[in-house]
């Protein structure tokens, strides 16, 4: 026995010394080494007649009930493509990967599409963990992305395309609404993760500015479902309206409870931006009913192109489903990316971001332009009401598309907040 | 055929073996074979199978179902993370999440993780140290089986929680990412990224070694005793706890290393990877491979990740039922996992006394009755103790 | 005061929220040392019940009452297969079945999510619960009072089953000693199928209750589990008091914390104080003696 413990530990120290040799071996260059810490050469073929692009989105996962709507506006916006003769004349080859609803499968993902399945660019993710997973990824290997939904702000890689609304075309377009209707104190509750604390600071500095007061402010962990307490403190604070960055399943929760303690829409109503049309469905609209949301389309809104849209979606998808604003921004990410080339005449990430600034679509919203600075677009923002029949109608626009401003470099009382 | 069994039947000619073939394996055929991406994947699976050997030690050999490694892995990953990111930051040193979220300066618990010695002092000792107070806290009050697993769940539970919540100092559901050195070796290079594997299989290899040195000492003897009859070892005059203590903080030093190397690997840490979830997977590959066998939780682990990678991609939720499936074939039919498979087919091969050495391990499934027994009689007697 | 009430009455909610999710949980633990980890599963699977009937039985008030029966129904008879298939064959591995119920959780949920689909759905809670009540100049919420009832109804009901019937005396001896109880003729093993049934029911029940506070999905077990688990650790095992006591104290602590900090705060003191507890009391509030050899 004592024989053979020494043996194993000589093995042990022999193994570790031919570790630390190979580590030795292989470490190649020092950060300092400028010349070789350029990455590989993009191995994207533009030779055949297609062109590979990815959809990343969780398919399993607590996300997959968001994602797999975003995935299947995507799918229908490719094959529209396709059918009216590809990109450039080359057919679009799609890769579907599934995000997991973790960070890190994302951020694996991410990169084999880029380097393994060898994609012009990625559309997906969906919250600001995927995004911010993904960020360094597209970066160091200089590729593309293409984010579907609205996000907290304060970001802007070149190596990403923000199609949702930045904090500027939603939340602080909420914030003028309720300041014309009069508000002077409102209650903020939201899960406790980025988005909500990020946008809640600028809510509060806005505020400040503009003469409401904020009488309370409170986060509920990821999942919570219980919300007695914080509705309680709600209830006791005076607020005329409520600001609700609640995510996923708590704002069922929340709903149910603000409803059961004898608060309704007519006297303290409640904005949401994380509230979209599939997801009223499973809230209960009598739960919900005559609250108010803000995004920048709704299934409802008025124009040929979301017509159309809604119509090519119910036909592929089925009748009882409904369009949503993530849905719509995905869906618009890949015509833009078409523009984009188109305009470039050339897959090339470097000609692509060229040729970025000012490429315009048609979107169901509206039209929507690219902003080159920024890679946000100029988007309108509207304030909607939820309406018996689980839809949600516009109450109230921004006078026309808003122009990006992710830093909120543009308002005065936003100084020093980022 | 017999001369081959003869020298198999030998434990120095069947470690040479074994650590030769997994050698050549990980260090030249997959760096030879794989593409720089499938490499660093690898590199990811090895970090989850130091997580698995820890799991192996604490739960196999100890008894211990620890549902709550996220902890430890988690922690090793954020010490790692919190220096990445303060050896990256621009000038004023402050880390660009700070910036976004924060107020702008570093909050003092982050300094000493500026020095490189410091970190990886803290990765080696800090989730050894608290698995360690942990341990003595709860086993030394007899807290066990059951009790002890969904302390630890919530551990993790807690856990993640706490890191969410403190998004100015932790980065919240975001976690810390974005690291674009490590210890001064740039990450965008792939060179530097294949250093990373070999270090990260280097470890692996090293884990494994020590696990079985422990379990060839005396020590391991005991632990193993104490997994199947507490009591008895306590009558012989030893103490249980202390026991217990040392595998499950060894077991949570493994974890930790596992969780530094996966954040440079991987370039993301995050609450995700450290909660009630994921610490449960980590038992996965630990059930599969076998909990009692050596080899068993790293081939299992590595196995499990592997097969997730290519099939989730392709069936999302086909994937959820295999995993599932597996869950409950395994552990219901084949307690010691798939080495059970193995182990059969040789034994029916080669009766006799060629039989390999060291199969007491086997045995404990039938013996857990007899511990379970004991522990509820001891349950009630510690509670009329305190009452 | 107001703000006492009402937080008093917060933390009692809570409590018979998570008594009603722990109570299952523990008479199969105490029965059988067996910790269920598809318990929220069943639990999901009786708020899928509720949404089923509402879709047959068009009044909320009736369905809501017919859904309580079915969905006692419901998760007994998954506890049933599950105990019958797959924990009968390992009770003496009482800590693997915790894994193995971990698989056939993961199982259930994926079922639900393709049968059901990914997104929430809705039930409709009756008229006869919507709005408040006035209690101490705090408005109650309804629902919340009926939860409190069936809470109150269901421990009362299984403590009278535990004291009176023939299965109560059986259950009661075969947690006392086993092998004794087996010697005294009775037979352990339906005895396990029963408690199984009953304790799984129980969380069929608390499913049906819990569509009217949150949401109806294939993980609305998980938002439990974890809560449910340290209920029956804090309580200690074989006997209601315990977990009946734990559970309206883990919910006032919650919402104690919760009202003077945070949310997640809260929830992450409440853990610190368990295991603080847990070094005074290893094995929970209340732990039954009894007669094996030590």
């Amino acid at each position: 026995m004592t024989r053979s413990i020494r043996t194993t530990r000589a093995l042990a120290l022999s193994s570790g010394a031919l570790v630390a040799l190979l580590a030795l071996s292989a470490c190649g260059s020092r950060t300092d080494d400028e010349a070789s810490s350029t990455s590989a050469a993009s191995c994207v073929k533009t030779d055949g007649d297609s062109i590979k692009i990815g959809f990343l989105n969780s398919l399993s996962g607590t996300m997959a009930i968001s994602e797999q709507t975003v995935r299947d506006a995507l799918d229908l916006a490719a094959e529209e493509i396709n059918a009216a003769g590809g990109v450039l004349d080359k057919k679009l080859e799609i890769v579907a990967e599934d995000g997991a609803s973790e960070p890190t499968v994302f951020a694996e993902k991410a990169e084999k599409l880029i380097k393994s399945d060898c994609v012009a660019a990625v559309f997906g993710g969906w919250t600001s963990s995927s995004r911010k997973a993904m960020l360094p990824v597209f970066e160091s290997n200089k590729s593309l992305l293409f984010y579907p939904v609205q996000y907290e702000g304060l970001e802007a890689s070149p190596n990403i395309f923000y199609t949702g609304a930045t904090t500027n075309q939603q939340i602080i377009p909420a914030m003028d609404y309720l300041k014309e209707q009069g508000v002077t104190k409102v209650f903020l509750v939201g899960s406790d993760y980025v988005f909500p604390r990020t946008a809640n600071k600028e809510i509060i500095a806005y505020s400040e500015a503009n003469g409401i007061e904020i009488v309370g402010e409170e986060y509920a962990p990821l999942g919570h479902t219980d919300f007695s307490t914080i509705v309680t403190k709600l209830k006791g604070s005076g607020a005329e309206a409520v600001f609700n960055t609640l995510n996923g399943d708590s704002n069922v929760a929340f709903f149910k409870e603000y409803k059961n303690v004898g608060l309704t829409a007519e006297t303290t109503p409640v904005v949401s931006v994380s509230i979209a049309e599939e997801e009223v469905g499973g809230i209960g609209v009598d739960n919900i009913v005559g609250q108010l949301t803000a995004w920048n389309y709704y299934q409802t809104v008025e124009s040929p192109q979301n017509a159309t849209f809604v119509k090519a979606f119910k036909a592929k998808y089925g009748d009882d489903r409904v369009t949503s604003d993530p849905m719509e921004a995905a869906y618009t990410s890949l015509y833009l990316w078409k523009g984009m080339v188109e305009k470039a005449k050339s897959f090339d990430v470097a000609d692509v971001q060229a040729a970025a600034d000012g490429v315009t679509f048609d979107a169901p919203e509206g039209t929507v332009t690219v902003n080159g600075d920024n890679h946000h677009i100029a988007k309108t923002a509207l304030i909607g009401k939820i309406d018996a029949d689980g839809l949600i109608y516009p109450v109230w626009e921004s006078d026309g598309p808003i122009d990006p401003d992710p830093f909120l470099e543009g308002y005065d009382w936003a100084e020093g907040l980022s | 055929m017999s001369a081959v069994a003869r020298i198999w039947g030998h434990e120095r000619a069947r470690l040479l073996v074994g650590v030769g073939v997994a050698g050549l394996l990980l260090f030249v055929v997959a760096p030879g074979v794989l593409s720089d991406f499938r490499l660093n994947l690898l590199a990811k699976f090895c970090c989850l199978a130091m997580v698995a050997v820890g799991i192996g030690l604490a739960w196999g050999r100890g008894g211990m179902l620890t549902l709550g490694q996220g902890v430890f892995f988690g922690l090793g990953g954020y010490l790692m993370a919190m220096h990445l990111k303060l050896a990256d930051a621009g000038p004023g040193g402050v880390p660009d999440f700070m910036l976004l979220y924060g107020d702008g300066t570093v909050p003092a618990w982050w300094e000493p993780f500026r020095s490189p010695v410091v970190t990886v002092l803290a990765i080696l000792l800090l989730p050894a140290g608290l698995a360690a107070l942990l341990g003595l806290a709860v086993f030394t009050r007899r807290v066990r089986g059951a009790y002890f697993a969904i302390l630890s769940q919530a551990l993790a539970a807690a856990f993640a929680i706490l890191l969410i919540g403190q998004q100015k100092v932790t980065g919240g559901t975001n976690g810390l990412n974005g690291f674009r050195s490590f210890f001064g070796f740039d990450l965008a290079d792939p060179v530097n990224k294949q250093m990373l594997y070999y270090i990260a299989a280097g470890t692996l290899l090293v884990m494994v070694l020590v696990v079985r040195l422990v379990m060839r000492s005396r020590y391991g003897e005991l632990l193993v005793a104490v997994r199947d009859q507490e009591n008895r070892v306590r009558f012989l005059g030893y103490d249980p706890a202390l026991v217990k203590v040392l595998a499950y903080a060894l077991a949570a030093a493994f974890a930790a290393i596992g969780g530094a190397l996966f954040a440079p690997i991987v370039g993301i840490i995050s609450p995700a990877d450290v909660g009630v979830v994921p610490s449960i997977a980590f038992l996965v590959g630990v059930a599969i491979g076998g909990r009692a066998t050596l080899l068993g939780p790293v081939v299992g682990s590595i196995a499990v990740s592997w097969a997730e990678t290519s099939l989730s991609e392709r069936f999302p939720s086909f994937w959820t039922y295999f995993l599932g499936g597996l869950f409950i074939v395994v552990v219901a039919f084949l307690p010691d996992g798939f080495a059970t498979l193995g182990r059969l087919r040789l034994r029916r091969r080669r009766p006799g006394p060629d039989e390999p050495v060291g199969t007491s391990d086997e045995e404990h499934a039938s013996d857990e009755q007899a511990s379970d027994e004991d522990e509820h009689d001891e349950a009630t007697a510690s509670a009329g103790r305190t009452a | 005061m107001e703000a006492l009430v009402s937080q008093l009455f917060a933390g009692l909610s809570l409590g018979s929220v998570l008594l009603l999710a722990a109570l299952g949980l523990a008479l199969t633990f105490g029965q059988m040392g067996v910790i269920n980890m598809a318990h929220g599963e069943f639990m999901m699977a009786g708020a899928y019940t509720a949404f089923v009937v509402q879709k047959v039985v068009a009044d909320a008030g009736v369905s809501l009452l017919v859904s309580l029966v079915i969905g006692f129904l419901v998760g007994g008879l998954l506890g049933l297969v599950l105990e019958v298939t797959l924990i009968s064959r390992m009770y003496h591995r009482p800590l693997d079945t915790l894994l193995v119920t971990f698989g056939v959780a993961l199982v259930l949920q994926q079922l639900a999510r393709d049968v059901f689909g990914a997104p929430n759905v809705d039930v409709r809670a009756p008229a006869w619960l919507s709005g408040a009540v006035e209690i101490l100049g705090v408005g109650v919420p309804k629902t919340r009072l009926f939860i409190l009832g069936l809470a109150t109804l269901a421990v009362v009901a299984l403590g009278l089953a535990l004291r009176l019937t023939p299965l109560g005396r059986r259950i009661r001896a075969t947690v006392a000693n086993r092998d004794l109880a087996e010697t005294a003729g009775i037979s352990t093993r339906a005895t396990d199928r029963l408690t199984f049934f009953l304790g799984s029911g129980v969380a069929g029940v608390a499913g049906v209750a819990l569509t009217l506070l949150g949401s109806i999905g294939p993980t609305l077990g998980t938002n439990y589990i974890v809560d449910a688990f340290l209920v029956v650790v804090v309580g200690g095992i074989g006997q209601l008091k315990g977990a009946v006591i734990a559970a309206l104290g883990l919910g006032l602590l919650q919402a104690g914390i919760e009202y003077s900090s945070t949310a997640s705060l809260a929830k992450v003191l409440v853990f610190v104080i368990i295991v603080a507890f847990l070094q005074v009391r290893p094995q929970g509030l209340v732990a039954v003696r009894t007669r094996s050899l030590a």
